[in-house]
Parts: structure tokens; sequence; C-alpha cells
């Protein structure tokens, strides 16, 4: 879009059919409604040359002309006067809805996609106000911008219409601050990535307790109302703040995740930890209050324990079945994380982290070959940002490192009714101060 | 009946920003003669896409000539080089393949 507007020369995008909704209203609303955008067949992907020549020479299968044709008309043919006037208008959303009974409000959101499909509470301005009492901040104060995709527009939310998404998730007024924390760190819940990512949401500090939010059993599943409540806020904030997350139009995920539900929100279990806690590690005092937030939630591994005799191998074997794209933040039980130090001598975070980094390796053939590298680190290889660049001159079978050292990350959580311990596939966003949202 | 009294409650959608306009480049009259780039986005082998519509042309409209142009780094980024050096050598552009 930019080298039609802003330089000046005439362009046709092409895209595959699944994105003509999404294209065409990205296109809409930056004020280029008569873009010229054609079709062909999902997917490209793994497609021979002769099979994508054939859906050259075949025709766009939105509107059923050839897509040659579609292209050549596309760079020659006028705007006509229709196409040429100029489209600007403000939008705005209203405070509140029309009022109406409960039972037909329950279906107005559910039919407008503002629920997760799942009941929600309605956002009474008696509910919305006791959620703002929990907060020294103005309710028209604005905490930050967010958007469903890196070419969608940011949209802007305030203090109030956070607290009306954290009513609807059913949080209690006390979860607020650390409900705004989350929704101040800008990064969706919502990605509309083909990939189906969910976040993760790791609370450190006093405020764990301060809400009886669970770090020890079941701390990850459906056994704790702040941990459940928190995590669904932080969806539902993440849809409506964005404006929308609505498959086919502004989210694209191909299979969906149920992590997205609740997002994997939980406390870190600090007390049973043998290392420094989360937030302690990225420059936060053990007495502040914070939310971590991860996005790209999609893979999951597991295994028990650490055997004497083959953990480092079990432990390589794990990280190798990650996408190399996609870098692990070990979820360790405490009993997990003291397995690492007896088998290991890890005494800190960053010890496991920087074993963690060396051993994952794979071939350099292998790694350029898999296919999110080959979109998102490959070109930027090419370009010479390292350590990409440095990785690209390796040997094909030349042992590589599977990701940097910064991405992966340690998390202890659990109540030690076993040694079990996950590697989740995520990208850490950044860490919150709950307390200046308090 | 309670179920029947009207409530009223607080709209849950952000703020969305204004739309502005964005005017389009003037078209072509004719791609004959011309410069065309073919703009590689470097996902998902857009460039074995666009390599085999650069055949196309060749065989269809020879009086087109085309440039293959993979984008400097990875489709998030913007690349003002690369749209300067199109602004600069060529007539018009074709992008993809957006997924």
């Amino acid at each position: 879009m930019t080298i039609d507007s802003k330089y000046g020369v005439p362009t046709v995008a092409v895209h595959t059919q699944p994105f003509e909704r999404v294209v065409r209203s990205v296109a809409d609303v930056s004020g280029m409604p008569h873009m010229r955008q054609v079709f062909v067949p999902q997917p490209v992907m793994g497609k021979t040359p002769r099979e994508l020549r054939a859906y050259i020479d075949g025709n766009d299968p939105i509107t059923g002309r050839p897509v040659m044709q579609e292209v050549v008309e596309g760079l020659t043919r006028r705007f006509d006067e229709e196409e040429l006037k100029e489209v600007a208008f403000e939008r705005s959303t209203p405070r509140l809805v029309e009022p109406d009974t409960e039972e037909n409000l329950h279906r107005l959101f559910h039919e407008s996609h503002w629920t997760d499909h799942l009941p929600i509470i309605l956002p009474t301005e008696a509910r919305v106000a006791a959620m703002l009492a929990q907060t020294s901040h103005k309710p028209d104060e604005v905490v930050g911008h967010m958007r469903a995709t890196h070419f969608r527009e940011y949209w802007e939310y305030t203090v109030e219409k956070v607290a009306v998404n954290a009513v609807m998730a059913g949080a209690r007024p006390e979860y607020f601050p650390v409900i705004l924390a989350v929704a101040a760190s800008g990064a969706s819940a919502r990605g509309s990535t083909t990939s189906s990512a969910a976040a993760m949401v790791v609370v450190n500090g006093p405020v764990r307790h301060e809400l009886d939010m669970n770090c020890g059993i079941g701390a990850m599943g459906p056994y704790s109302h702040a941990n459940a409540t928190i995590g669904r806020a932080y969806g539902l904030l993440s849809q409506n703040l964005q404006g929308g997350s609505l498959p086919g139009l502004t989210y694209m995920g191909s299979q969906g995740n149920n992590y997205a539900y609740t997002n994997v929100t939980f406390g870190e279990n600090e007390e049973r930890s043998p290392w420094e806690p989360f937030h302690v590690q990225h420059g936060f005092k053990p007495t502040d209050s914070t939310v971590s937030v991860f996005s790209g939630c999609r893979s999951t591994a597991f295994i028990l324990g650490l055997r004497e005799k083959h953990w480092s191998e079990h432990t390589r074997n794990l990280l190798r079945g990650m996408d190399p794209h996609n870098p692990p933040t070990l979820l360790l039980d405490p009993i997990a994380a003291r397995q690492f130090i007896d088998r290991g001598g890890f005494s800190t975070k960053e010890q496991l982290i920087a074993w963690l980094y060396d051993n994952a390796r794979m071939p350099a053939s292998e790694y350029w070959d898999y296919q999110l590298i080959q979109n998102y680190i490959y070109p930027r290889a090419t370009f010479g940002e390292e350590p990409y660049a440095s990785k690209l001159k390796a040997l094909p079978e030349e042992l590589i490192p599977m990701f940097r050292p910064e991405e992966i990350h340690v998390v202890v959580v659990g109540g030690e009714t076993n040694g079990y311990w996950r590697i989740m596939g995520c990208n850490y966003q950044k860490t919150v101060s709950v307390d200046a949202w308090r | 009946m309670a179920g029947e009294e009207k409530i009223t409650v607080l709209h849950p959608m952000g703020y969305p920003p204004a739309v502005t306009h964005k005017p389009l480049a003037r078209r072509l009259e004719t791609l004959d003669g011309k410069t065309i780039y073919l703009v590689d986005c470097r996902f998902d082998d857009a460039d074995i896409f666009l390599k085999q519509m650069q055949a196309w042309f060749a065989e269809h409209m020879p009086g087109v000539k085309t440039v293959f142009k993979p984008i400097s780094s990875v489709y998030t980024r913007d690349d003002p080089a690369t749209w300067e050096e199109i602004k600069a050598n060529g007539d018009a552009a074709i992008i993809g393949v957006g997924h």
C-alpha cells in the first residue's frame, strides 16, 4: 500500500483467497478502499512452479475473471469518479449501549462478537464503577493502544474501557490493577496470526497472595477464580479494544487455540522456587508486583523429572521438537527446578538458560529449511542482521543454535505433586508494574 | 417481570482512529515498453509464484520489462530503499503474495 499511495507507483497486490475480507477491510480503514487487489487460490506455500503457473493462468477465485487480466487492468484501468472521491471520516465508539432487557443485551453482546462465546457478566454502570474504584487512575485516562496484526490500525483504550471488559470476564474489582497492567502491555492476546497463537501471563510479587492467585497445584488449570478471570479479561479486552477478533476478518488462526480462553495466567511459585523470581530477573524488586506478558503460545512439550543418566539428552530432545521460530520458556514444577540444580549444577536461572542455548542446536541446513525461519528469519539474515547473518555462513551439516539466549526463559510453577515440567513455545513481550496501576 | 426491565450497560469496544484519505497513483495508459517490478514479500514461496508471473509476461507481453525484486528484510518492516529504487527505475509494481 505504501508504494502506491506514498511513492506514487501504480501497484497491484496479489493475495490468497481466504484473505479477501481482511485485505479489503485493511484498505478501507487505511483510506484506500479502491486499491487494486487480485486473488489466487490458497495455498501458495509448498506448491510446485507448475502448480503456481496454473494459478496465474487461471481465474481469480473472487471475481471469476482471469488473474492476469485483473493484474494488467489493475495497473492500467483509470479510476472512475466514484473511486477518486476523497475518503475521510471520523469513527467513534459510544460509551453506552442502547438500554434493553438483560436477555436482549446478552444476545446483542454475543451477536456483536464482543464475547468469547461463554456467558459474560453485563457491564452495568454500577459494576464498572466498582471496578474503577480499585485504581487511582481516572476513567478517561488512556491505557494504551492495541492492534490485531502488523497491518491493522492501532485502536486506543481508556481505564474505563478496560474496566468494562474486566466486568464481562467475571473478574472481581480487586483484580483490576492486575488487568490494567496486562492491558498496558499493549500486547494483544487475540493476534490474528494464521498460526493460532494465545498469550501467557506470569504474575509476580505480593499481589499473588493479595488476590489468592494460584501458583501451586493446578495453577495453569481451572482452579483459581483470579487466575481464570484475569486471563479471560485479557482475552476479552484484547479482542474488543483492538477492534475485534472475528474469524475471516480480524482473526485468521487456521486451527484456533484453546489456551486463548484464559491465556495461561498464573503466579510464579516464588516461595518454592530455588531461584530469583522472574520479575526480579527483569529489573524489579522482590516486593514489587508485576505481570509478565508472553505471546505466541502454541506448542507445549512435557516430561517427568530429570533422570540421572540421560537428563541432558532428554532435554535436548524436547528442545529439538520445538519450532526454532518459537523459543522455549521452561515451566518447571519446584521439584523439577531443584532437579536441574542437582543434575546440572545450575544455581541460577541464567546458568540454566546458557546451557539450554548451547544445547538447543540443529544442522544449519535443517534450521534454514523451516518454513517460519524462511518467512521471518532468512530475510533478516540476508539483510545482514546479526546473529542471523553469521548463522547463514554455517556449513549445511554444522550444528547451529536454534534460539537466541535472550529468547529463552524459566518460570517456576506447580504444587510439587510430582516433578513434571513443560516447555511452552512463546515470545516474552514485557513486564509491567501492577503497583503503578493501583 | 424483572426480566422485562431495561438496563443500561457500557460499550466494550475501544476507540478506532480516524480514516484519512490516501490517494492512489495514476494508472498507466499501457504496459508496453514499461518496467514492472515484481516485489517478493518473502513469505510462503512467494518468490516461486512471482517468477512464474515473470515467465507469463515474457510469453504473453514481451514488450514489458519485468524485474524480480525481493524486499530487503522481513515483510513486517517498511523498506524505503526498495520503494525508492522502484520509484526511480520502474513504472509499476506487483507485490505478492499476501496470505
